[in-house]
């Protein structure tokens, strides 16, 4: 039989009667599962297929302070369980983002983390003072994945210095009240460091990961598929690496808060971000495949939870970091032996 | 607005070199206008590895009958995916999200209008056909190919358009050459005010040339590279001249994939202009 899928879907069964409610610093939110950066615009399209204020939160398209129109096409090329895209930061500007996008996911009352881009630590501090006269911003995401035009084009993630120079510039200029988080690249040495200076310089919490730089030759044409010649690798391939990230960084800093995001297309996937030191997921690219991923996935995840014996979310945080003889204790469940505590 | 449905497979028939898939998807052919189009899922959503949804022309819609509604579209088997899909059986599931995109404009008046398409591009043309025929216009029918092989739907065109006109370049079929070798003689011979067209990007961009040579309206269907199809990923853009006379990179899943042919920077696409609203100074590659 056919039918049209039903939003929130379980199957046949009753939902599990778990608590999927977490937190990222002080952002609350009734779902640990929210939309990825670049991969649900500003929420209207989604909205189409299901409820997105039912979602953890809305996660826009990063902004700029002027309008840009982005790279040259082809912009992606599809790759073994993933995709390379080059973009290029394609906005219409943070005023008009805020008149039309915001203005909009307020009104339709969609808990929204507003991601931010700049060419230089000044770009970014004009964003948070602008971003700081308006309201129904519930947590800043600082994609710092961006070319530094004073550092001959590296990306401010790449360097502790240049990090957490942006990290220190946007939480001085922000609104205290909203969390800023800042979105690490793994396209590091050690992600350790670089997430270690970016709390130093007074992150609220982390997000793990953006793309990672990939390339792919047309071989017809013998010519880089990409106009922009390279591209940032997503998707399902490269979900151990966004795993390896949050493992890391959850051992160097027990208590930060973690949003895990790299190919999270089931709620198992995101289960192994939460066990690995995650407090919510963003599901990117899997929503090009399957538009109503974000509540499939809060779905299977709260199965998959009930599974295993954990009645809340929270519980299931760092898991995977408990120490080896937590298993032989007679009450494993018990909430003192769950993590952070063992990290 | 679309819907995701998980449709079944009702047939896969060969035509010519194209295959033509039945597949049940309930509630979308009443919201179906010619030149939407639909994006299926390749594999199992929770094991493919090919991510990315694949986009066909809706070529067909009936909502009633024994399957309840059902879509039909031609698919070319032109790499993995389209080959997975020319491989489903009667009651295999697929994940259909339709229908998309924005869909040709059809003239108040009867005017007299020639349909062009290329290769499978001829696939959205005849639902347009049987609406334009519906409100009294006059149609004609352009279809070309590389090889008769390669054309689709010319029997059905005799049966819908006043008159049709086959081209292919080896001369297979009708005359050797290109449609836009013989869109100026079928436009003046049937006083054509309105051009549809679908197929490649440099077909549509010498139908665009030739209908505005001749003061006529034209609407091309593009098939740019898509991930999303839905509007969120800005893989699918190309330059575009609004209202307002400004050029912006322009999504082709959600504000295309029909445009007007003198809004489109044909000899641009693939670039950035460098008077594109937003575009960075100095550089455009
Ligand atoms: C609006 C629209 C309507 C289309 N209508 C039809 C139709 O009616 N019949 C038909 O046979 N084909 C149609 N196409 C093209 C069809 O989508 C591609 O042939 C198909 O995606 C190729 O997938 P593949 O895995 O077989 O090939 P591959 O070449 O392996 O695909 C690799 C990647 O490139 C993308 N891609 C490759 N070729 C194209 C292309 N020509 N257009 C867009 N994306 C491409 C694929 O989606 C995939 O992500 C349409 C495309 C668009 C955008
Ligand atoms: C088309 C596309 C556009 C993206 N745009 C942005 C962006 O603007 N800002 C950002 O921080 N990350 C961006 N990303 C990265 C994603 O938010 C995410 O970190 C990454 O894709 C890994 O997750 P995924 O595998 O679930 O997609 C983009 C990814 C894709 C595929
Ligand atoms: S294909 Fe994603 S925006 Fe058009």
């Amino acid at each position: 039989m056919t039918r049209a899928v039903v939003r929130y879907d379980t199957g046949d069964a009753p939902p599990p009667k778990v608590d999927m409610s977490t937190t990222l610093a002080w952002f609350a939110m009734p779902s640990p599962v929210l939309t990825a950066s670049g991969c649900a615009a500003s929420g209207r399209e989604l909205d189409q297929f299901f409820d997105i204020s039912a979602m953890g939160a809305m996660v826009t398209k990063s902004i700029m302070l002027d309008a840009r129109s982005g790279r040259a096409t082809p912009r992606m090329a599809e790759t073994p369980s993933g995709m390379l895209n080059s973009i290029g930061l394609q906005g219409p500007g943070i005023h008009d983002f805020i008149e039309h996008d915001l203005a909009w996911l307020r009104e339709r009352g969609v808990r929204t983390v507003v991601s931010i881009a700049g060419s230089t630590t000044q770009e970014y501090e004009d964003l948070a003072k602008i971003l700081r006269q308006h309201e129904g911003i519930d947590a800043i995401e600082v994609n710092i994945s961006c070319p530094n035009v004073a550092d001959r084009g590296q990306v401010f993630a790449c360097r502790a210095d240049t990090a957490s120079g942006v990290v220190a510039s946007v939480r001085r200029s922000t609104d205290p009240s909203v969390p800023v988080l800042v979105k690490l690249s793994p396209d590091v040495t050690d992600i350790a460091t670089i997430a270690v200076a970016c709390d130093r310089a007074g992150a609220d919490g982390l997000t793990l990961i953006n793309t990672t730089l990939g390339m792919v030759i047309d071989t017809d044409t013998m010519r880089p598929a990409l106009a922009g010649v390279t591209g940032g690798l997503s998707g399902p391939a490269i979900r151990p690496i966004a795993v390896r990230c949050v493992w890391q960084v959850r051992q160097a800093l027990p208590d930060i808060p973690i949003l895990g995001v790299g190919g999270i297309r089931t709620g198992r996937d995101a289960l192994e971000f939460i066990l690995a030191g995650a407090h919510a997921v963003s599901v990117g690219t899997v929503v090009f495949h399957d538009p109503s991923a974000p509540m499939r996935v809060h779905a299977e995840l709260a199965v998959e939870l009930a599974a295993r014996g954990f009645s809340r979310v929270s519980d299931a945080i760092s898991y995977a970091h408990r120490p080896e003889d937590a298993d032989l204790s007679s009450d494993a469940e018990d909430d003192e032996l769950n993590p952070p505590e063992w990290v | 607005m679309p819907v995701q449905v998980r449709g079944e497979v009702v047939s896969v028939r060969r035509a010519g070199q194209y295959f033509v898939l039945t597949v049940t998807a309930p509630g979308v052919a009443e919201i179906t206008r010619p030149g939407h189009f639909a994006a299926f899922a390749i594999g199992d959503l929770e094991s493919s590895s090919l991510i990315l949804r694949r986009a066909f022309s809706i070529y067909g819609v009936q909502s009633r009958g024994i399957y309840g509604g059902t879509m039909d579209v031609v698919v070319a088997d032109s790499g993995p995916g389209t080959h997975w899909l020319t491989q489903r059986r009667r009651g295999d599931s697929l994940d259909v999200v339709a229908p998309l995109g924005r869909p040709f404009s059809l003239p108040r008046e009867p005017v007299s209008c020639v349909l062009v398409g290329g290769g499978y591009g001829s696939a959205p043309l005849f639902m347009l056909a049987e609406q334009l025929r519906a409100r009294g216009c006059r149609v004609d029918m352009l279809l070309g190919a590389a090889t008769e092989e390669k054309l689709f739907g010319v029997l059905e065109g005799k049966r819908i358009a006043s008159m049709v006109t086959i081209t292919t370049e080896d001369g297979s079929l009708g005359e050797a050459g290109r449609v836009t070798d013989l869109l100026p003689s079928v436009m003046a011979k049937a006083n054509a005010e309105v051009v549809y067209g679908c197929g490649p990007m440099g077909m549509l961009a010498a139908i665009a040339g030739i209908a505005g040579e001749r003061g006529a309206y034209s609407q091309c269907a593009v098939e740019e590279a898509m991930a999303c199809g839905i509007g969120v990923c800005m893989t699918c853009v190309l330059p575009v001249i609004g209202d307002d006379g400004v050029t912006r990179m322009v999504r082709s899943c959600v504000e295309g994939p029909v445009f007007r042919g003198e809004r489109v920077r044909w000899d641009e696409v693939g670039t950035i202009p460098a008077d594109t609203y937003g575009a960075p100074a100095g550089d455009h590659r």
